[in-house]
């Protein structure tokens, strides 16, 4: 469809959780930053092909995770520098404890395989329904959902190992545990 | 048999899970929507703004067209 008014609003109303997806991704403020920039052109420049009354924050978040996994072939995500990034972007310095616990997550959520850290953002903080990020990811349903619950089960590993003895002898649970936990 | 479970084991593992599971919902959605709250950067606006602006369009909706 043509570039309306209505349709710039609306991209630009899925700027703030473009831009959120896009850090939670790549893990990197600056870097997220232009991905969200690509994406935009890139909407801009095939806005013909989005089909009026589709789910547009479904169709740019389509663009903006594909431009992400080609660019990741082609340089590594630097994680070293990810987490200082990542807190310059913060508007409001946590508090001391807050920050921690925050870092904490932040690097939990960087040793997730791509697939399920992908996965569980769109459903988890995006608000996606599954159906909506098998379509994002190009995958089945059932895929995503078991993606969704690798990554929690691998979090609760990696943030809460002190209550970990009441998870039970679960084979991936130990795998994450023992080589996860510095 | 082995690995018959007792009908009267404490639930606790199941508890404890959920409430993991909550918090880290919990951590996952204060981290992203730290993001969201700082909303639309003048460079994303602008972009978006500048971008494509054809005249025809601005004069309908002078028109009175939506």
């Amino acid at each position: 469809m043509p570039l309306t008014d209505s349709l710039r609003n609306d991209i630009l109303a899925s700027v703030p959780s473009l831009r959120a997806f896009a850090i939670s991704l790549s893990g990197n403020g600056d870097r997220a930053d232009d991905l969200v920039q690509e994406t935009l052109l890139r909407a801009l420049a095939n806005i013909d092909s989005f089909e009026p009354g589709s789910n547009l924050p479904a169709w740019l978040f389509t663009i903006l995770r594909n431009l992400f996994r080609s660019d990741y072939r082609k340089r590594r995500r630097e994680v070293e520098d990810a987490e200082g990034n990542y807190a310059k972007t913060l508007k409001s310095q946590p508090s001391q404890n807050a920050h921690l616990e925050f870092e904490e997550f932040r690097a939990a959520l960087d040793k997730l395989p791509q697939d399920q850290r992908e996965a569980l953002i769109l459903v988890g903080a995006s608000g996606f329904s599954y159906e909506d990020a098998a379509a994002i990811c190009g995958c089945a349903v059932g895929t995503i959902k078991s993606r969704v619950n690798r990554a929690r089960s691998k979090l609760s590993a990696l943030l809460y190992v002190n209550g970990a003895e009441d998870f039970g002898p679960d084979e991936t649970v130990r795998a994450v545990i023992g080589s996860g936990n510095r | 048999m082995k690995d018959e479970k007792p009908p009267g084991k404490p639930a606790k593992p199941g508890r404890l899970n959920a409430e993991i599971q909550s918090r880290i919902g919990h951590q996952l959605r204060a981290m992203y929507d730290d993001v969201v709250r700082q909303g639309v950067p003048d460079r994303f606006a602008d972009l978006i703004r500048k971008l494509d602006t054809p005249e025809g369009e601005l004069a309908a909706k002078k028109d009175g067209r939506e």
